[in-house]
């Protein structure tokens, strides 16, 4: 009932929200969220620290962008493309560094994203440093159009909702059980006839894909697709925006996503302060709030409720633990 | 195989390949001895081998103290930065999971970046030559500066190498990497000794920042871009290796230089290619000689 209560509340505000703020920044937010959820599945449920997730994002923004500028695919088709190329893209990286464990992934999943960077950089057909101008936006199953970004505001809300249900299936499933399994303990799984390797492939792929649509969101919502989206400090931000929000948490991205993105066009005028201000805040969570914003607050409230009811004499740390534990 | 391409241009370009291997054998073998004893991904190193660059320009720009005052002080400057960085930020993480050291070191590094950007803009400073003028070999012409950096770094990867495979000093930091606890019960001060090795890692990076000042311009942005480089020549090396690193970094280094002759529009891929087709053969690293961690 409370659950339901909370979704209407939320379905509520996003469907009004463009009346009250700028629609291209609550779609940016939405992208990033997309985004940030993608990342938190890789490192808060399978616990991989990808370092190169731009090149996803950035990637399928180009395939994106080419599909809807050289064919008449509707937009839905086109980013569902890009979703589809980061995917055959992430199987081929995962294939390749499954067998590095731990930091070392996050070394060479950063170097595979610079070069692809470099590859982008000189191929043809992403323009290079000028980027990919003038995307259309195809009408929506080819006959509804989608031109005015209010319109398309809710386009970008569905896909969004999609994608975050999508998740929240992911991790809620016996797949996402296994998941954080491998993560906590991966002998263990493997002990039990898993093939942790195989799984946390699947996992990629699934992120990369996700990732990838959240690229092609924001290639048809800014119409234009550049570099900068397949860089490496986009990777570095979508990694504080999944920190920030708390890591394994469900609602944790969409807060995350929700902050940096307004931090940033705050911060847009100050020129280094942007990054500068980034690195401070991905230092403060990391020695101060490692459970992020959500899980911080949840936190708060456990051990508000704990207080309330730790008279009874069941609230002992070790009641606490054991109660988790079974 | 090299017919059509002029002798000076291929020796010229392996210079600059040797160059640019000396920078990464220098970098990577920082960051294998920084990983190999603290289980530590230093992403600050390429921000730290910038502030070693950044230094030698201030001391010479403020105080008057040339090139070889820097390569000395520089060094040490940046290296003390490191170990307050370790002891105030890397220490208390130790015992959680490692990621969150590597992304502590990766957001120093974005503000270190971002600090000196705003301080110095984007654009590069140049930093004088100290040793100008060079030699006709006949088929090219060889700079004095650019042999002085490459004989430096040659012997300062053989002496860091003799000083960790061959030095009770050494044997100390091996024994603490596999069994801190045992190590400590013979009375050896292991934090003590992550903060040195912290110290000499971050020391390694600047004083490659100071050799390049003169080379490249001093720039906020020189380590970023190159740091990513040497990640994948240490994935290439293996991580565990510290001699393995050295190499890798001048095999590469030399393998880009002919890239440029041979075929210029892969030299900025030919790195990341080889680090995929290591990956392919190797899931476990070029020189690694035990499990990876």
């Amino acid at each position: 009932m409370q659950r339901v209560l909370f979704l209407t509340i939320v379905a509520a505000f996003a469907i009004a929200a463009p009346f009250f703020f700028y629609s291209v920044t609550l779609m940016t937010i939405m992208c990033f969220v997309v985004f940030a959820c993608s990342f938190n599945l890789l490192l808060g449920y399978t616990g991989l620290l990808c370092f190169g997730h731009a090149m996803f994002f950035g990637g399928a923004a180009y395939v994106t962008g080419y599909v809807l500028q050289s064919t008449p695919l509707s937009t839905e088709l086109a980013i569902l493309a890009g979703g589809a190329a980061a995917g055959l893209l992430g199987a081929v990286i995962g294939y390749l560094t499954m067998k590095r464990q731990g930091i070392q992934f996050a070394m060479i999943t950063l170097a595979f994203s610079q070069f692809i960077y470099f590859i982008f950089l000189q191929a043809p057909f992403t323009g290079g440093e000028d980027g990919m101008q003038a995307i259309p936006r195809n009408d929506l199953f080819g006959v509804i159009d989608i031109s005015s970004n209010l319109t398309f505001y809710y386009v970008v809300l569905a896909i969004t909702a999609l994608c975050v249900f999508i998740y929240y299936r992911v991790v809620h499933s016996p797949y996402g059980e296994v998941l954080k399994a491998v993560r906590d303990n991966q002998p263990r799984v493997e002990s039990l006839g898993f093939d942790p390797e195989k799984i946390k492939l699947v996992a990629f792929i699934i992120s990369a894909a996700m990732a990838g649509i959240a690229g092609g969101m924001k290639a048809t919502v800014y119409q234009f697709a550049t570099l900068t989206d397949a860089s490496w400090p986009v990777s570095g931000e979508v990694i504080l925006m999944t920190l920030l929000g708390g890591l394994g948490t469900l609602t944790g991205p969409v807060f995350g996503a929700a902050i940096i993105i307004l931090l940033n066009d705050y911060l847009a005028g100050f020129g280094e302060w942007a990054l500068i201000s980034q690195g401070v805040i991905l230092l403060v969570v990391i020695v101060f709030f490692r459970r992020g914003f959500v899980g911080e607050l949840s936190a708060l409230k456990r051990s508000f409720l704990r207080r309330k009811t730790g008279s009874a004499g069941s609230g002992t740390p070790a009641a606490e633990a054991i109660k988790a534990r079974s | 195989m090299f017919e059509g391409i002029s002798t000076q241009l291929l020796f010229g370009q392996l210079l600059l390949g040797l160059i640019n291997g000396s920078f990464y054998a220098m970098l990577s073998m920082g960051l294998a001895i920084i990983f190999g004893l603290m289980n530590v991904v230093n992403f600050t190193h390429g921000a730290q081998y910038m502030l070693g660059a950044f230094v030698a320009w201030l001391l010479l720009n403020h105080l008057g103290l040339g090139y070889w005052y820097s390569l000395i002080l520089a060094p040490i400057v940046v290296a003390g930065f490191g170990m307050v960085m370790e002891r105030l930020l890397l220490r208390p993480l130790q015992n959680l999971d490692h990621l969150y050291g590597l992304l502590a070191t990766y957001a120093v590094a974005l503000i270190v970046e971002g600090l000196a950007r705003y301080q110095y803009g984007s654009t590069g400073l140049p930093y004088e030559n100290p040793i100008s003028g060079g030699v006709n070999l006949g088929f090219m012409f060889l700079p004095y500066y650019r042999l002085w950096v490459v004989v430096f770094s040659i012997v300062t990867c053989i002496v860091t190498w003799l000083l960790i495979e061959h030095t009770k000093l050494g044997a100390y930091l091996r024994a603490a990497n596999e069994n801190p606890r045992i190590v400590e019960t013979f009375g050896i001060n292991v934090p003590k000794m992550m903060t040195l090795t912290y110290g000499f890692g971050v020391g390694l990076a600047a004083l490659s920042g100071v050799l390049a000042a003169p080379i490249y311009q001093v720039s906020p942005s020189m380590g970023s871009s190159l740091m990513i480089v040497v990640f994948a020549v240490v994935v290439i090396g293996g991580m565990g290796s510290i001699m393995g690193a050295a190499v890798t970094g001048y095999m590469l280094g030399i393998i880009e230089g002919l890239t440029k002759v041979i075929y210029p529009e892969a030299a900025s891929v030919v790195i990341f290619l080889f680090m995929i087709v290591a990956l392919y053969l190797r899931p476990a690293g070029m020189f690694a000689s035990k499990e990876s961690v």
